[in-house]
């Protein structure tokens, strides 16, 4: 099939559909309301379901319930409904039930704004529900790039039996791009068997649990424990990027998704300043591509953080440099989105 | 000999947690019979709740899911979106379904989801330490009414069933009771009425059950069947069946 021209939303939902998700459960909030309604429109012409919860509390239980029974299940959302969300996410987290959720970040805090933002960083990596937990957290940069990532969030959630948030913001779920459907078909990993959920006990030998909950603390050290050593892991398989120019970079630009395409266009400039600029582009937040950062420390005189938000992934880039050239930043925030000018002098003052 | 009576199978043969006294014990052996009636349980899928009934999925013989408080009518969904063909249930108490959880169990009812719903209903919050509940009685003392439920500021008991009978996506609700042996053997059959109702695709099904919680209301088990559900419970909270279509 030739590239059709679609929205960043639409073809997120196309794409869960291709990679076998039959079951959706979301609530509308802007800007992604173009999932529910794509949902809407195509679930029942697939033999899927849509539901439209009554809040985005109830569409993450319905998904617990529905992945713990086996299904590919995916929610969407957008700030405000992410926070309430936090409940659900903690929960799928201890019963390790493997499902994807989109949040399509908006401008905070509070009811904040509707234009994009990048702005739950740390709500995505740090875990913004309670307990020891992680969720693999990938940032699509293209629409392209968003439905290659959604087939692969259901297979990393899968693999792993946890949450896969794919991390965009209003731009790239608002935005029109050709994109190749087919071709994210060729990406699917094989089916991975589910012994664990509770399908009916004649289904499957004995009978199957899925549960959050070890009243015992020995117990529960150990399930933790045992999460932990999943997570060190995925951190070891799942932490991807991408590098632009970092051959001879004396300045490396650290951006991800919508700001990283802004940077790409501030790193040409920049370059046709004579200045040696470069950018490394997580895919994944967490786990966090920390040793592309390390080595870009040892390398450049210099990392300029940028980010649609005050300054939050600038943590895990300091983390990573160690002290071992400075780290500064520069970010536009509340839905506001940087031009390449404005980075380009970012560059400027970075490199005086 | 005859057996008159025996453990029925879906019942795990494990020690139960509960206190002396409680009747979560008796409502879920009227499960566990239903589901030996019905020979559903190996393609049946329970929630349990948070509170007393947290255990539960320990408790029965066939698959369970732990739902968060208040959200097992929204697991129960996703289930059930999933395996149409298998009997959902959920198992809730007064604290999870008719506080925290209200939105879920009136959306589920609302959608008409084919599940079944069992409802504890006894006045407060168990697990936690006997707190006020939206069901706990008016001068009812509860360790957040030491005082006594007061009518002005707290308000007076929630009917959740009568609420979900006025809803079309609710096809059956009853309310029935624990205190005596002949209340038992009505609940026995409505319990069974709604999970057959459930496996002939009829819709969204629930059996409010009024029930003990001899510990923190401070009485004894009979004290308990006889004060409080009998004279306190039953002019609050009428038995009987509030829609059924």
């Amino acid at each position: 099939m030739a590239k059709v021209l679609m929205k960043g939303n639409e073809a997120i939902a196309e794409a869960a559909i291709t990679a076998g998700c039959r079951h959706y459960f979301g609530y509308p909030i802007t800007p992604q309301n173009e999932i529910p309604e794509y949902m809407a429109r195509r679930m029942p012409q697939v033999n899927g379901t849509f539901v439209q919860a009554e809040s985005e509390i109830a569409a993450i239980n319905m998904v617990y319930g529905a992945a713990g029974a086996g299904a590919r299940v995916m929610t969407s959302s957008s700030s405000p409904g992410i926070s309430l969300k936090q409940e659900g996410l903690s929960y799928i987290a201890g019963a390790e039930i493997p499902c994807v959720v989109v949040n399509m970040v908006r401008g905070g805090p509070g009811l904040g704004s509707i234009q994009p933002a990048q702005s739950d960083y740390y709500q995505a990596t740090r875990g913004g529900g309670h307990g020891d937990y992680r969720m693999i957290v990938l940032t699509p940069a293209s629409v392209q790039e968003a439905v290659e990532m959604t087939v692969q969030a259901f297979d990393l959630a899968d693999k792993y039996r946890m949450t896969v948030m794919l991390l965009g913001d209003g731009m790239i779920g608002q935005i029109m791009e050709p994109v190749d459907l087919d071709a994210v078909k060729t990406l699917m990993a094989p089916a991975v068997e589910k012994p664990w959920a509770t399908t009916g006990m004649k289904n499957h030998p004995g009978r199957n649990v899925v549960n959050s909950l070890y009243i015992q603390p020995d117990v529960l050290e150990k399930v933790n424990e045992r999460l932990e050593a999943k997570y060190r892991e995925v951190e070891r398989e799942v932490a991807a990027h991408e590098e632009m120019m970092m051959e001879d970079a004396q300045i490396v630009l650290a951006a991800f998704g919508t700001t990283a395409r802004i940077c790409k266009s501030a790193v040409r400039m920049a370059r046709a300043k004579g200045i040696k600029a470069g950018l490394i582009r997580p895919k994944t937040v967490w786990p966090f591509p920390y040793a592309a950062f390390e080595k870009a420390a040892e390398q450049a005189q210099s990392i300029l953080c940028v980010e649609m938000n005050m300054g939050q992934m600038i943590d895990d880039v300091r983390i990573a440099a160690a002290g071992r050239c400075p780290v500064s930043f520069y970010g536009r925030s509340g839905g506001m989105v940087p031009t390449p000018e404005e980075i380009v002098a970012a560059i400027e003052k970075a490199v005086k | 000999m005859a057996v008159v009576f025996e453990k029925p199978k879906a019942l795990a043969n494990v020690p139960l947690h509960y206190c002396p006294g409680c009747t979560h014990g008796i409502a879920h052996r009227l499960v566990a019979q239903a589901l030996d009636a019905l020979d559903c349980a190996d393609n049946t899928i329970g929630v349990a709740p948070v509170g007393c009934a947290v255990f539960a999925y320990d408790y029965f013989n066939c698959d369970m899911q732990e739902a968060a408080h208040g959200r097992a009518p929204a697991v129960a969904t996703g289930i059930k979106r999933v395996c149409p063909e298998s009997v959902v249930f959920t198992y809730q108490g007064d604290g999870d379904l008719a506080a925290i959880g209200l939105a879920e169990i009136t959306s589920a009812a609302m959608r008409g989801e084919n599940i079944t719903v069992i409802f504890i209903n006894n006045a407060i919050y168990g697990m936690t330490g006997g707190q006020m509940a939206p069901t706990t009685l008016v001068g009812q003392k509860a360790t957040t009414a030491p005082y006594g439920r007061q009518l002005v500021g707290q308000g007076s008991p929630i009917r959740v069933s009568e609420m979900i009978a006025t809803l079309d996506g609710a096809t059956y609700v009853e309310r029935v009771s624990l205190h005596d042996a002949a209340n038992v053997n009505r609940a026995k059959r409505a319990v069974e009425k709604a999970f057959r109702r459930q496996i002939e695709k009829k819709g969204f099904s629930m059996v409010e059950i009024l029930s003990t919680c001899p510990t923190n209301w401070g009485l004894s088990p009979v004290e308990a069947l006889n004060y409080i559900i009998k004279e306190q419970m039953l002019p609050v909270y009428p038995l009987g069946v509030l829609k059924e279509e």
